[in-house]
């Protein structure tokens, strides 16, 4: 489990970081928190030519209150994030979704961008961004573009991020409701959920529904609280696909979602 | 002789006055391990010019190796050597094995491979990162064969062979009859039977294995340095392979070890990997196991299935056991292998008074790991079966669970009580530890919860597991699974000889090395109270050193740290060595003090007259006369301060003519009682609560006793609810992470509620038996009983983790709602990948059937083709780096096209191996003409294996399924843009797809 060979570049701004980016070509990858890309580069399961290494980047490491949305750096922690102070007030949802993400000590290094940019699909922190109509913020040569979550992430692993492109920023709208519930099942505390599910009340009618670990990507749809709520789970379940791994079959994840989701949606609601 | 009646009490007695040995003494070797400061087997400084060794490993269950080509590894700047297969053989002889069923295993694999993981070539280089390197440009030509996986397929007639020369997969049969089972049965009122499986799993340590040999050319020997535990009985093994006699075999083992838990026996293999390793590039060799590794190929504990029976009277009373157990070992059968078919086998009646008895018992050889030691070893794979038997019983004849227990337990009164098949439990009273429990842990209590959940819906369940724990393994044992005639002939094996020195230097300092490697067990701190009591001193005085050197420390066959021979082996033979230390200072003191022997006493630091205290002299002024004024001993007393004691209870004997064998020299015993609920939303079961009572004899020290009883607590829930090796059915291993490898962590674990009564062994001078392994054995089946309890069912498989009791749980799903279209997932049904979907394509079929069969400009369009060759009609060879997201590895790939029927059907089919491990796969791709265009049907069957599969496992199937679908929507999109040949996107697409098989997880 040794990394195979690559240059390590430690830029000293975003400029910096994205012109390393367009001189090592493809298979360059942005190191922050490192807690998937370093077990995968050690697993050999990844190639890369260089890392640019921008955990240190003072630039990205800001999180801040731009129009009604905070923007978190891409060298913010998970942990940092959790302690900013207005969090349970205006970001209901990631209060409720970070304690769930890995553990306390991977939260310390593990970055909020660094889980959007992997695209992961069981993990909370895209399917957060996802269910609030977040954006990512990316930087290339070309200057700079915003994608919204759910056309950012476009499967397994994978977004639309173009290979010279770095997200510099992940952008949580804020003030969305007033509370929210987020559950996932795993084997253990802090294992990457088999099936996740977050709520927060739209409006008096409607519920937002997120679920992760259940599909290709973050699933996020509408609640109707107006209709039966078991209906819409019993349509919701079938549109997930579902799929097998030795902890779950997709009968198995789409039962997690006929059971946990009322109880999320009641929780959301109180 | 009749036993000392036990001593109740619950919990630690608190340190005071009175000797060392009881005290629950915080242990000596915490303040070094906490701070960081342990010198595990890495730290050791490794002789100046080491280099370094990296296994590579077989992708596949089985498979001949073809050709190994390792001139481009070679080639790497560092690399040093490339050592396979073919080399081993030359310099060294195949292991030792138990049966008589040829099975040669060699440290590398030779022609064939056996399992995912069997190490089949070593890199030596100056760096590991070189080694990792230069084995990815180690080429291997495999053909692959099919593989058997599981325990009851391989033992059917036509199944594929691990090793044809052994003509089967079950080798090493024997049958055993005790007493009359055949009237037992024939008479009984009923007969209860179950089938039972138990799982493989492992326990993990914090350190893998490390090994760093060094050949010695010149005196032709070999230096190991390794963190094994032993039984050394696994020494003459390594020797013989070396081709040395066991003096030109020096192991030596390190001053901590990040835990063991019996896995540590199975670096055996790699310590003559690398000593034969060191001897080709005439350089050390260190080899430091990676985690990955570890899982995949370290050992396991072996899975068993046992078909068990009980003839029963209508009041609960059995009269006779039957047991047909089947323990499958994986590939190799590794000494001292099949021991945990056998190091239970006195025992099998467990803590019941059942006088007849059949077992019969088949070692069985599958495509997976080669199976070895593990914490509790065989006692869980028994109790597992015989006490989820217990509890059938209970529901069949309508009795309650533990009526059924006391009805049957061996009573008090009768100790040493000889059990059918040959074990002698020392000393209990089973009885009243039950009921001692039952009391202190409040099952009235546990009745009102279950029956208050039961009321409310939901599933509660009561379990109960009934143990006898076995202590320090008869090193006979192993031979009972030879017929007594070839036992004749061979001779007698019996015994477990135990050694231990207590060294007092010139200045009265006491040192004291013993035949048990540390594991982390507190072994340090247990025998400096030992030592201390019979010297006087305090335990912070003795200096314990469990380092060992096979060149100069004592050491026999039982050494080593394994089946709780701690206790009432090594142990032992400290306290002897140190009674003849006390009894030399003694003598040596009463000359000095002018009195008799008899009234001297070695105390607070002293030696001083029993009847005059203050005619004293101090520990070390007495002690130092035999080192500096030999002139002052007693007449005839050797000078010096030195004493290695040999310890070997006559209670080990042979097994008998009629095949009777005591397995152990003490036996414990263990009363688990618990309660779970089934969470009604998550499927996961809840441990309530859950009670152990424990009668290990003496406690030498409570606090590390209840150490050591929180940790295989731990544990046997792990074997419970949590850790298990998965394979699928053609072999790919499953769970070469810790996100797929479940250890529990703190989060996992609940309260454990302890309770002790001490019945003191009469065969051994300490009292105390092995206490370190009964929750092992006890807590699987404690579980398994009360799910079996909360669920009403009669089978309960082991880990049961939320998918399987999901599966129990969930009735026939709802179809989907009609308006669903590609509800059909992916789906490992145990086998393979599969899936299909449907496409409609804007051209004709063609033009589509055109694109697949034109190879021309393909190499040009496939993304990091590195090269493409047509190397018959319809197939191709290709060269290719291929990724999803991050992941990417190089490939060479072969694709075959078959059964070609014109524009209208084709199959697919191909492989691909690289560093990330291998696929094959195949699909039919289906052209039917429609209304403006193509209707294209596909169905797809992948198999992976290697780390893609080991590592990967959480998004394989997922991706496989997106990534295919993904290829057939880029080709109907493509095939809309008439400007691109629809052929190179096509095949293009297909390597994509494949290479995103190997995606990995995050």
């Amino acid at each position: 489990m040794k990394p195979r060979p690559f240059t390590y570049v430690r830029p000293h701004s975003v400029a910096e970081a994205v012109a390393a980016l367009s001189r090592h070509g493809e298979s360059a990858r942005i190191l922050a928190g490192g807690q998937s890309l370093v077990a995968m580069l050690n697993l050999r399961l990844v190639e890369a030519s260089a890392i640019i290494d921008i955990s240190r980047l003072t630039e990205l490491s800001n999180m801040r209150v731009v129009g009604n949305a905070l923007e978190v750096g891409a060298a913010v922690t998970q942990n940092r994030l959790l302690t900013w102070p207005d969090l349970a007030k205006r970001l209901p949802l990631l209060a409720v979704a970070l304690p769930n993400v890995g553990h306390f000590q991977t939260r310390n290094r593990g970055t909020v961008c660094g889980s959007i940019a992997h695209a992961d699909p069981s993990s909370e922190i895209p399917l957060s961004l996802a269910m609030l109509g977040g954006e990512v913020v990316l930087a290339s040569p070309r200057g700079t573009r915003t994608l919204k979550a759910q056309e950012f992430q476009t499967g397994v692993l994978s977004t639309s991020r173009a290979p010279d492109e770095m997200i510099i920023a992940g952008r949580f709208p804020l003030d969305k409701s007033r509370t929210a519930a987020f559950r996932e099942v795993s084997r253990r505390q802090g294992d990457f959920a088999i099936v996740a599910i977050g709520a927060y009340l739209k409006d008096a009618d409607t519920i937002c529904l997120g679920i992760g670990g259940a599909a290709d990507r973050p699933f996020v749809t509408d609640i109707a609280l107006g209709k039966p709520v078991t209906d819409q789970i019993e349509d919701i379940v079938w549109q997930l696909g579902g799929h097998e791994d030795i902890h779950a079959t997709p009968h198995m994840r789409r039962d997690l979602v006929r059971r946990l989701a009322p109880i999320v949606i009641e929780e959301a609601r109180a | 002789m009749s036993a000392p009646a036990p001593i109740e009490h619950a919990g630690l007695r608190p340190a005071g006055e009175g000797p060392h040995v009881g005290r629950a003494l915080p242990r000596k070797e915490d303040a070094a391990l906490l701070s960081g400061r342990g010198r595990f087997a890495d730290d050791v400084a490794a002789p100046p010019g080491t280099l370094v060794a990296h296994v590579l490993r077989s992708p596949h269950a089985h498979a001949m190796i073809q050709r190994i080509d390792i001139k481009a590894a070679l080639a790497l700047p560092g690399v040093r050597a490339v050592i396979t297969g073919d080399d081993i053989r030359k310099l060294s002889d195949p292991f030792l094995v138990a049966v008589k069923e040829p099975l040669p295993q060699w440290a590398l694999a030779v022609e064939r491979v056996r399992y995912v993981g069997e190490p089949v070539a070593v890199i030596v280089a100056t760096s590991r990162y070189i080694a990792e390197d230069a084995s990815e440009l180690v080429e291997i030509t495999y053909e692959p064969l099919p593989a058997i996986i599981d325990t009851r397929e391989a033992m059917k007639e036509g199944a594929p062979l691990v090793h044809p020369e052994a003509r089967s997969n079950a080798v090493g049969k024997r049958s055993f009859r005790y007493g009359d089972p055949e009237t037992a049965f024939a008479e009984a009122d009923a007969v209860v039977e179950l089938t039972v499986e138990y799982p493989r799993n492992s326990f993990t340590p914090m350190e893998c294995f490390v090994v760093v040999a060094e050949y010695r050319a010149h005196e032709q020997s070999y230096d190991v340095l390794s963190n094994f535990q032993g039984p050394f009985s696994a020494h003459p093994v390594m020797a013989r392979a070396l081709r040395v006699p066991g003096n030109r075999l020096r192991l030596r083992t390190p001053a901590d070890s990040g835990g063991s838990f019996g896995i540590k026996l199975s670096v055996f293999p790699y310590i003559v990997l690398m000593g034969l390793a060191s001897r080709i590039v005439g350089k050390p060799v260190k080899w430091v196991e990676d985690r990955l590794e570890h899982l995949l190929a370290a050992s396991a504990g072996p899975n068993r299935v046992t078909n068990i029976a009980a003839a029963v009277k209508r009041d609960g009373r059995i009269t006779a056991l039957r047991m047909d157990q089947m323990e499958d070992y994986g590939a190799f059968l590794r000494a001292p292998m099949p021991g945990p078919l056998y190091r239970m086998h006195g025992a099998s009646t467990g803590a019941y008074d059942i006088k007849n008895l059949s077992v019969s018992n088949t070692i069985v050889l599958t495509n997976k790991a080669p199976a070895g030691l593990i914490r509790g070893f065989g006692g869980p794979q028994l109790y597992l079966a015989l006490e989820r038997l217990i509890q059938r019983i209970s529901v069949e004849l309508g009795i309650d669970h533990i009526e059924i227990i006391r009805r049957n337990l061996i009573p008090g009164g009768v100790f040493p009580y000889k059990a059918a098949a040959g074990a002698l439990y020392d000393s209990g009273d089973y009885p009243k530890a039950v009921e001692i429990a039952l009391g202190s842990g409040r099952y009235d209590a546990l009745v009102r919860r279950r029956n208050e959940a039961r009321a409310s819906g939901r599933h509660y369940g009561i379990g109960f597991a009934v143990v006898v724990e076995p202590g320090m393994s008869n090193m006979g044992y192993l031979s009972t699974l030879l017929p007594h005639a070839v036992r004749e002939r061979t001779g007698p094996k019996n015994g477990a000889v135990s050694l231990a020195t207590v060294n007092v230097d010139p200045l009265g300092a006491v040192t004291v090395t013993a035949d048990a490697p540390v594991q982390g067990q507190g072994h340090a701190t247990t025998l400096s109270q030992i030592v201390a009591d019979q010297l006087g001193l305090d335990p912070d005085d003795i200096t314990v050193n469990l380092e060992m050197d096979t060149q100069k420390d004592a050491w026999s066959i039982a050494s080593g740290t394994y089946s709780c021979r701690f206790s009432p082996g090594t142990a032992v033979a400290a306290h002897m060595a140190a009674e003849r230390i006390r009894d030399k200072l003694l003598r040596i003191a009463a000359k000095q003090l002018n009195v008799l022997p008899d009234d001297v006493e070695l105390a607070d630091g002293k030696a001083r007259s029993r009847s005059n205290p203050d005619n004293a002299l101090p520990f070390a002024r007495v002690a130092g006369t035999a080192h500096w004024s030999p002139v002052m001993l007693p007449d005839g007393m050797e000078p010096g301060l030195r004493e290695t004691a040999t310890w070997c209870p006559p209670e080990l004997e042979p097994p008998s003519r009629d095949d009777r064998i005591n397995t152990s020299l003490t036996y414990g015993f263990v009363f688990d009682m618990c309660g779970i609920e089934i969470d009604p939303v998550t499927f996961q079961v809840r441990v309530d609560r859950y009670v152990s009572m424990h009668d290990a004899g003496s406690l030498l020290n409570p606090l590390l006793a209840e150490g050591q009883m929180k940790g295989a607590f731990v544990q046997g829930l792990a074997s419970a609810l949590y850790e298990e090796f998965i394979y699928d059915e053609r072999g790919s291993f499953l769970t070469g992470t810790f996100a797929d490898y479940l250890v529990p962590t703190a989060h996992e674990v609940p309260a454990l509620e302890l309770l002790h009564i001490e019945s003191p062994s009469p065969f051994t001078p300490l009292g105390a038996k092995g206490l370190a392994e009964g929750n092992c054995m006890s807590v699987p089946a404690c579980i398994a009983n009360a799910i079996a309890d909360a669920l009403r069912v009669k089978e309960v498989p082991l880990p049961a983790s939320p998918r399987r009791i999901h599966a129990i749980l969930a009735g026939p799903e709802a179809k989907p709602p009609s308006t669903h279209t590609h509800a059909v997932a992916p789906s490992r049904g145990g086998r393979d990948i599969t899936g299909r979907g449907s496409f409609d394509v804007k051209a004709s079929p063609a033009d589509v059937w055109h694109s697949l069969l034109d190879p021309a400009a393909l190499k040009a369009v496939i993304p990091g083709c590195h090269s493409l060759e047509l190397e018959s009609e319809n197939a191709y060879r290709a060269d290719v780096s291929l990724g999803v997201g991050p992941v990417r590895g190089r490939f060479v790939a072969h694709v075959r096209l078959s059964d070609l029927e014109l524009e209208r059907s084709a199959q697919l089919s191909g492989d691909l191996a690289g560093a990330l491990g291998a696929a094959s796969g195949g699909g039919h791709v289906r052209l039917s003409p429609i209304a403006g265009g193509t209707r294209l049907d596909y169905d797809y069957t992948v198999t992976l294996s290697g780390k893609a599969a080991a590592v990967g496992g959480r998004l394989l199937d997922s991706a496989a399924d997106i990534v295919i679908r993904k290829f057939f929507e880029g080709l109907a999109r493509h095939m809309a843009t008439p400007d691109t040949s629809a052929g190179e996107r096509f095949l293009a697409r297909f390597w994509r797809g494949l290479a995103k098989l190997l995606g990995g997880r995050a």
